[in-house]
């Protein structure tokens, strides 16, 4: 392939001390995501893939080896710099949401901006566009309380979006959401997707990794397989599926 | 600068979701700063008191007392020794420099009869100085003169009880009453100086010339005198007023410089330190009180903090996963603990002036409180934000976000 790459690993190895037991999470793991490409990482739980994305997301430092994010080393980076390339480059989508409570759902996407120094009316419009792009125009005010599941995921994905990321890091995006709200996430990954952005989707779900164009394997802390596939359509699947009874 | 600005709306916004708690947290803080600013403002109040009844005894006000006798390792209290004289009056009226005014004073206690009315009272034997000393203003009627005094005419000038006891609401001018077996006229009411400072009645009192209360009221001879009543120039004389009053009398009474004094000057300035030490002492273990509650309020605050920060795990972790560098989680922590803590000063210094004012009309004194105590006040409570916050906040700053998301 002849795109850039944006994720480069080389000899990833994270060990974890627990008590007096050494678990080794990742193994001199080797892995190249080219720009714009969109990722699913499927393994078993304990398997390792969710320490895989802490390291692409710079949320957890490597033991060992090499991570160039465009080209730059981040393994040795330090914590600051660390947060200001998670600010500036990533976006996130956690397992469960993780909105923060009582607290309207243009705050939560506007977030980011405030770590960013972003002028707080630039802030409100840009949250306001981002919310409006994952169909949540006109529930600004509204809190996780009085959002759906999906709702709350459209939220996250927003929020995630809104800093403008060139990656989005989505953990177990789908994981508390039912199958049409699931597929409605997708859509909107792929729709992120086709506007540039690379994607690496964490899923335990053989139904989800479907939906992205190469699908890795991780058990015991090694990529055990690595396949390029043709991704299914969510907007088309989601055509075929019954509507919810509102 | 722009990074606190969009900070401390965070910290407000996370308050706000805990009103009722906020407000608890507060409460010890409210209460020291409210402690602080009543023991601060009841001590400047009841200095202003003290002040006031000092005044008036007269300012710039030193008392010559005889010496004591010392008979056999029994010591004798003042007028037992030597007594002091006319002459030495005389010779500080002229050898005192940095002394304005002085005065002869006598006194007895007799009853004072008008017609059928009686009653006991001091009478007062001085000069026309002695109004002076003791800045006494006359109500009605005069004062007695200076060629009364010297010639000891039979007038006096009664304080406001006497006049109140003897004549009720009929005119006391000009009436005549029996001092002793005296007859005396009645030539002025003095203004009322109120209590003093131990609580006695001052405007129970008759003064007449002194020569009229020696000679002719008590039958003696004008030669010995009570105490002198002395008053420097102004209150940066009064030491030197002292000084020189003591070598005049030294000299007077033919002291050699080994012998100790036969006599006692006082000064009242010595007489209001202490009575202002004793006040600032109990001001200080107040303010002791007041620091220990401000330390509790600061270790609640911490408390608080702790446990909001505990409780808000996984929103920490979502904040620093997004980008939050540490300074600004702990920057937000750190805010929300000033903010409640200077909330609480705030609450706490107008509860203390509300208390103040309350405390003030109740024991009758001035409300004094200067600004700059508020200032003081205002400045601790952010202080205290700021000690008793840092480690909460960063303890949360210090997080490991992979952690903190996964905390149930």
């Amino acid at each position: 392939m002849a795109a850039e790459p944006i994720i480069q690993l080389a000899g990833i190895t994270k060990t974890y001390q627990t008590g007096e037991v050494l678990v080794h999470a990742l193994v001199d793991v080797d892995l190249t995501v080219a720009k714009g490409e969109m990722v699913a990482i499927m393994g078993p739980s304990g398997s390792g893939k969710s320490t895989l994305m802490n390291v692409i997301g710079c949320l957890d430092r490597p033991t060992k080896g090499s991570y160039r994010f465009e080209g730059r080393e981040v393994a040795t980076l330090q914590k600051s710099e660390l947060s200001a390339l998670r600010l500036s480059a990533f976006g996130f989508v956690f397992q469960g949401f993780q909105l923060i409570a009582r607290t309207s759902a243009l705050d939560n996407v506007a977030l980011p901006l405030v770590y960013a120094d972003v002028p707080i009316a630039e802030r409100k419009q840009r949250a306001k566009e981002a919310l409006g792009r994952v169909g949540l125009a006109g529930r600004e005010a509204a809190t996780a309380a009085q959002l759906s599941g999906g709702q709350q995921q459209r939220v996250a994905i927003a929020r995630a979006l809104v800093n403008r990321p060139r990656l989005i890091l989505a953990d177990e995006p789908t994981g508390a959401l039912d199958t049409r709200t699931s597929v409605e996430v997708l859509v909107l990954l792929q729709s992120l997707h086709a506007s540039g952005i690379s994607i690496v989707l964490v899923t335990h779900e053989p139904d989800i990794a479907v939906y992205a164009e190469r699908r890795l394997v991780v058990r015991d802390g090694r990529i055990v397989s690595d396949e390029k596939q043709t991704p299914q359509n969510a907007a088309a699947d989601l055509t075929t599926m019954p509507e919810k009874a509102a | 600068m722009s990074a606190i600005a969009s900070i401390v709306p965070l910290a407000f916004g996370a308050l706000r979701r805990n009103r009722m708690r906020s407000l608890l947290t507060s409460l010890g803080v409210i209460i020291g700063v409210g402690a602080l600013i009543v023991t601060v403002a009841s001590g400047e109040g009841s200095k202003a008191v003290l002040e006031e009844q000092l005044a008036t005894l007269g300012t710039n006000l030193l008392i010559v007392l005889p010496g004591s006798s010392t008979l056999g390792g029994v010591r004798g209290g003042p007028g037992t020794g030597k007594p002091l004289t006319h002459a030495d009056l005389l010779a500080i009226l002229k050898g005192a420099s940095a002394a304005r005014y002085a005065a002869p004073v006598d006194r007895t206690v007799v009853q004072v009869v008008l017609d059928n009315q009686n009653w006991l009272t001091t009478v007062y034997g001085s000069t026309p100085d002695f109004f002076a000393i003791r800045e006494w203003a006359i109500a009605r009627g005069r004062l007695f003169n200076g060629s009364e005094s010297d010639s000891g005419a039979k007038v006096c000038v009664i304080g406001q009880t006497v006049a109140a006891q003897l004549f009720g609401a009929s005119d006391p001018l000009g009436q005549i009453v029996r001092v002793k077996a005296m007859p005396c006229e009645v030539v002025g009411v003095l203004a009322s100086k109120g209590q003093s400072s131990q609580g006695q009645d001052q405007d129970d009192l008759v003064v007449m010339p002194w020569k009229t209360y020696k000679s002719r009221m008590m039958s003696q001879s004008p030669l010995y005198v009570g105490s002198i009543l002395v008053s420097a120039i102004s209150p940066d004389d009064v030491s030197h007023a002292e000084t020189q009053v003591t070598g005049i009398l030294r000299q007077q009474h033919r002291q050699s410089d080994a012998e100790l004094d036969d006599f006692t000057v006082r000064n009242l300035a010595d007489l209001a330190a202490t009575q202002e030490k004793s006040a600032d002492a109990q001001a200080g273990m107040l303010l002791n009180v007041a620091a220990v509650s401000l330390l509790v309020g600061g270790i609640g605050i911490m408390n608080i903090m702790l446990v909001s920060v505990t409780e808000r795990t996984r929103e920490i972790g979502i904040r620093l996963a997004i980008g939050a560098s540490e300074n600004k989680v702990l920057l937000q922590f750190l805010v929300e603990a000033v903010v409640l803590s200077a909330a609480g000063g705030l609450i706490g210094i107008a509860l203390g002036i509300g208390g103040s004012l309350a405390l003030a009309s109740a024991m009758g004194w001035p409300f004094v409180l200067t600004p700059f105590w508020i200032v003081i006040a205002f400045g601790i409570s952010m202080a205290i934000g700021v000690i008793f916050g840092f480690y909460p906040a960063r303890k949360a700053a210090r997080m490991n976000p992979i952690d903190a998301l996964r905390f149930e």
